[in-house]
């Protein structure tokens, strides 16, 4: 047993250091850093993103694990999780790119056409385009192959209609990925197909969503007549289902060894500096069991990590099991932030930057984190992934399984 | 990376869980529970003829020069079987106090004997209620002999020598007494999980020799600690893990409703949940085990989240058992209450989570003064 790197991995980390440091700014360990969904709406920061995606792509540290000739560099994963740990260690802009490369680029690699690959995945790579995920529909969440937007077949094109809902980054995206039913009269999950799908397309209207914490990370996007030629569908008509869950897939395996666990340095600095009756709150026995708790939580998470990472570089690949990061770290951040709040007393009900503890990061946080929650799978949807997948426990008893889709019922019975 | 056992440790594990699933099985358990051994002599014989208890003593003690990633592994299984004997006090506690702090003469006429299992050796801090770790010991040391009484001592009254914190002059110290000598009084005491035993020692006079640096006890103690928390760790991990799957297996055999329990989602998350809580403490179990293997100064910190963790997952693994097994759950006759009992008894007998809490927030505000 042993942590510490390989001789290659540790050659590897070196290199990526000297580069990183030649490049980028490091990050101030002591100061309290970002809110967790950092807003993306902004167009000087969607610059930044493509100057320092593009940088990184020029100098061989874009997309490390996908294949020379699609724009990656044909590397090993633990060659990029080593990456990514070097990179959180400087300050670079929010990572717009997460869906693009880490959950569409590897569906288009796997079901997409030669043609597709050669026109999107280098562009996708080097941050030149931006991509978006149209999955959710405000029918179809956790249950996504309830979704109802259709297609329908003409001449070359399909013609879409319908609403997609919760798609974050699409008012900035040039592409998206899109599953919609092309067969209503099939079974629920064999009528879906899916689509690489222009932003610009006449007929597809976007609206910002307000979230609570005030920003407007995701949208409402409306399809009416949108054109799509056949050559942008991605795999078999009606095989939508299985290519959606290559994507999903790709989703838990987005690894952030070690990255959630910064905030506890934050906490315990800020444990210190409130006061309760008068005396800094961290001598309050509450307050420490309380911590405590939490510390214990996070380093289990951080080592777990470390256990996928050694599975990973032994070439073993990582299994549902992935799912306890997020389904123990998401609401563990939200618990953090929501101590953080309480040890400001009355103060931790303002926002306001130059009252609070930490310039109001945690009321930020604390807004913020409720949508860790159900993004990407809420944290019921995980636990019954856990408790099936991993546990081998039975599946949800399930009423909309043999029936038409167009059957299925969608509310409760009218009088 | 490899944050990972090699397959010569998994070996090692696999033939202890293969030894133990033959004489170990819960009806070893149950019958010590029941009957008025205080422990399984015939598996205590057997656990040290494999090497067990010296499997982190050098060979030149007597031990089997292994390690304690192999210590810890043989732990799991231990505690997967809910083993009837005194292993966490004497191969964790009073073996690791002396590879601590003994003089080379204590380690040399000692660990063999605790290596071949013909004596038992256990730690005695605590004096009644409060936390494990007193801050100033009313059993005392003077002119090299010991008096005053210490309670509770796990396996204390099966033991032949325990290592005692005790006063001397201003300072506490680590005092080796041989139980077998006069002044001494053995009291049993009725444990909450009768498989593992525990006593009350009184001391009157007893000659005593001095473990490690006189003054230091307070700081062996929490030396060997750190170390049997790991260890303990692993052990509870072992008996959560039991527990998990035996539950599993029961809810997916009870049928209710026309359906196994097993696929109702309130179980389902419960299990998921048990699940998650089971291999986070095995994660930093893993990292307590690499702390202490490696001699690193983060076993302090390593020990407690081993210990935290463990502790609160064994714990929510017996009582979530006996609820998903419903009322034969809350019956004698099951084996419910074999893990109920043995993960409090662990919880406790080094100090609880809540107590060990505490020493992490002083030692990680320690280091983060620092
Ligand atoms: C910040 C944010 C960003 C997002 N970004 C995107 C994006 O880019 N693209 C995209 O397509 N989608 C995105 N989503 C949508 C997200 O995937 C869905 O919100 C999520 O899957 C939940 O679906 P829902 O909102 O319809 O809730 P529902 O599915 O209606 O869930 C409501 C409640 O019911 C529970 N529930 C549902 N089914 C079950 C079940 N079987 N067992 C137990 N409980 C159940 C849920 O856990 C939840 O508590 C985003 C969401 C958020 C919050």
């Amino acid at each position: 047993m042993d942590f510490n790197d390989t001789a290659e991995e540790a050659a590897y980390r070196a290199k990526a250091r000297a580069w990183l440091d030649a490049n980028a700014e490091p990050v101030d360990p002591n100061e309290p850093s970002g809110d967790p969904l950092a807003e993306r709406e902004d167009d000087d920061m969607i610059r930044s993103a493509k100057a320092w995606q593009a940088k990184k792509f020029d100098a061989g540290w874009a997309c490390i694990t996908w294949p020379k000739e699609y724009g990656g560099q044909g590397g090993t994963t633990m060659q990029s999780v080593i990456f990514n740990q070097e990179q959180s260690k400087f300050k670079t802009p929010p990572p717009i790119y997460t869906i693009g490369h880490g959950m569409l680029g590897p569906t288009i690699m796997t079901h997409g056409t030669p043609e597709q690959k050669t026109k999107h995945l280098r562009t996708m790579a080097r941050g030149e385009e931006i991509w978006c995920q149209l999955f959710s529909e405000p029918a179809a969440g956790s249950d996504l192959a309830g979704l109802r937007s259709t297609a329908v077949r003409d001449g070359n094109d399909w013609v879409l209609n319908g609403q997609k809902i919760w798609s974050t980054g699409a008012h900035f995206s040039k592409w998206g990925m899109i599953v919609v039913r092309t067969d209503p009269n099939a079974a629920k999950h064999a009528g879906l197909t899916y689509f690489i799908l222009d932003m610009e397309s006449k007929g597809i209207e976007i609206r910002p969503i307000k979230q609570i914490n005030g920003g407007s990370g995701f949208n409402e996007v409306f399809y009416a007549d949108v054109r799509v030629p056949d050559s942008n569908r991605v795999g078999a008509v009606g095989d939508g289902w299985r290519v959606a869950l290559t994507t999903l897939m790709n989703e838990r395996v987005a690894i952030g060894a070690g990255s959630a666990t910064g905030g506890f340095r934050h906490l315990l600095k800020l444990a210190r500096d409130a006061k309760r009756g008068g005396r800094p709150a961290i001598e309050d026995s509450a307050v420490r069991q309380k911590l405590a708790e939490l510390w214990v939580t996070q380093q289990g998470l951080k080592y777990t990590g470390f256990r996928t990472l050694s599975a990973l570089s032994q070439g073993k690949i990582p299994g549902p099991e992935g799912s306890i990061g997020k389904a123990v770290g998401a609401p563990m951040a939200q618990e953090m932030a929501a101590l953080a709040v309480e040890l400001q007393g009355p103060l931790g009900a303002t926002r306001d930057a130059a009252a609070t503890l930490h310039e109001g990061l945690w009321q930020g946080m604390w807004l913020a984190t409720p949508g860790i929650r159900i993004a990407g799978g809420t944290d019921e949807i995980l636990k019954n992934i856990i408790a099936e997948r991993v546990l081998r426990l039975p599946p949800e008893v399930r009423l909309d399984k043999d029936m038409p889709f167009r059957d299925v019922p969608t509310g409760p019975p009218s009088k | 990376m490899n944050f990972d056992f090699s397959d010569d440790q998994k070996l090692i594990q696999k033939t202890a869980r293969d030894y133990l699933a033959q004489h170990a099985p819960l009806s070893v358990c149950r019958r010590v529970l029941e009957g008025n051994e205080r422990y399984d002599a015939a598996l205590w014989k057997g656990a040290a003829e494999m090497g067990w208890l010296g499997a982190a003593v050098p060979e030149e003690y007597g031990g089997s020069g292994l390690g304690h990633l192999e210590l810890v592994l043989i732990a799991e299984e231990i505690g997967r079987s809910l083993a009837p004997i005194p292993f966490s006090s004497s191969a964790a506690l009073a073996t690791e106090a002396l590879l601590v702090a003994g003089s080379e003469a204590q380690k040399k006429k000692l660990l063999p004997r605790l290596c071949s299992g013909e004596l038992i050796g256990t730690l005695a801090v605590a004096e009644g209620t409060g936390d494990f770790d007193v801050a100033t010991p009313g059993t005392r040391i003077e002119g090299g002999r010991v008096t005053g009484e210490k309670l509770p001592v796990s396996d204390g009254d099966v033991a032949g020598i325990a290592l005692v914190l005790v006063r001397d002059g201003s300072g506490a110290s680590l005092a080796l007494v041989d139980l077998e000598a006069p002044g001494v009084t053995r009291t049993s005491l009725e444990s909450l999980d009768p498989s593992r035993s525990q006593a009350k020692l009184g001391f009157s006079n007893v000659p005593a020799e001095i473990v490690g640096a006189s003054g230091k006890g307070r700081e062996i103690v929490s030396k060997v600690l750190d170390r049997a928390a790991v260890v303990m760790a692993f052990e509870q991990l072992g008996g959560a893990q039991r527990a998990l799957d035996v539950t599993r297996d029961y809810a997916l055999g009870r049928y209710a409703f026309g359906r196994p329990i097993a696929s109702f989602q309130a179980l389902k998350h419960r299990f998921a949940d048990l699940f998650c809580a089971i291999e986070l403490a095995r994660s930093n179990a893993f990292y307590g085990a690499w702390a202490l293997s490696h001699g690193n100064d983060e076993l302090p910190l390593a020990a407690c989240g081993a210990r935290i963790a463990a502790t609160d997952a064994f714990e929510l693994a017996a009582k979530d058992m006996i609820q998903i097994h419903g009322g034969v759950g809350y019956t004698w006759e099951y084996d419910c209450h074999l893990f109920y009992r043995r993960a409090k008894l662990l919880g406790l007998v080094l100090g609880s989570a809540s107590e060990w809490r505490e020493k992490l927030m002083t030692r990680l505000e320690a280091r983060e003064a620092a």
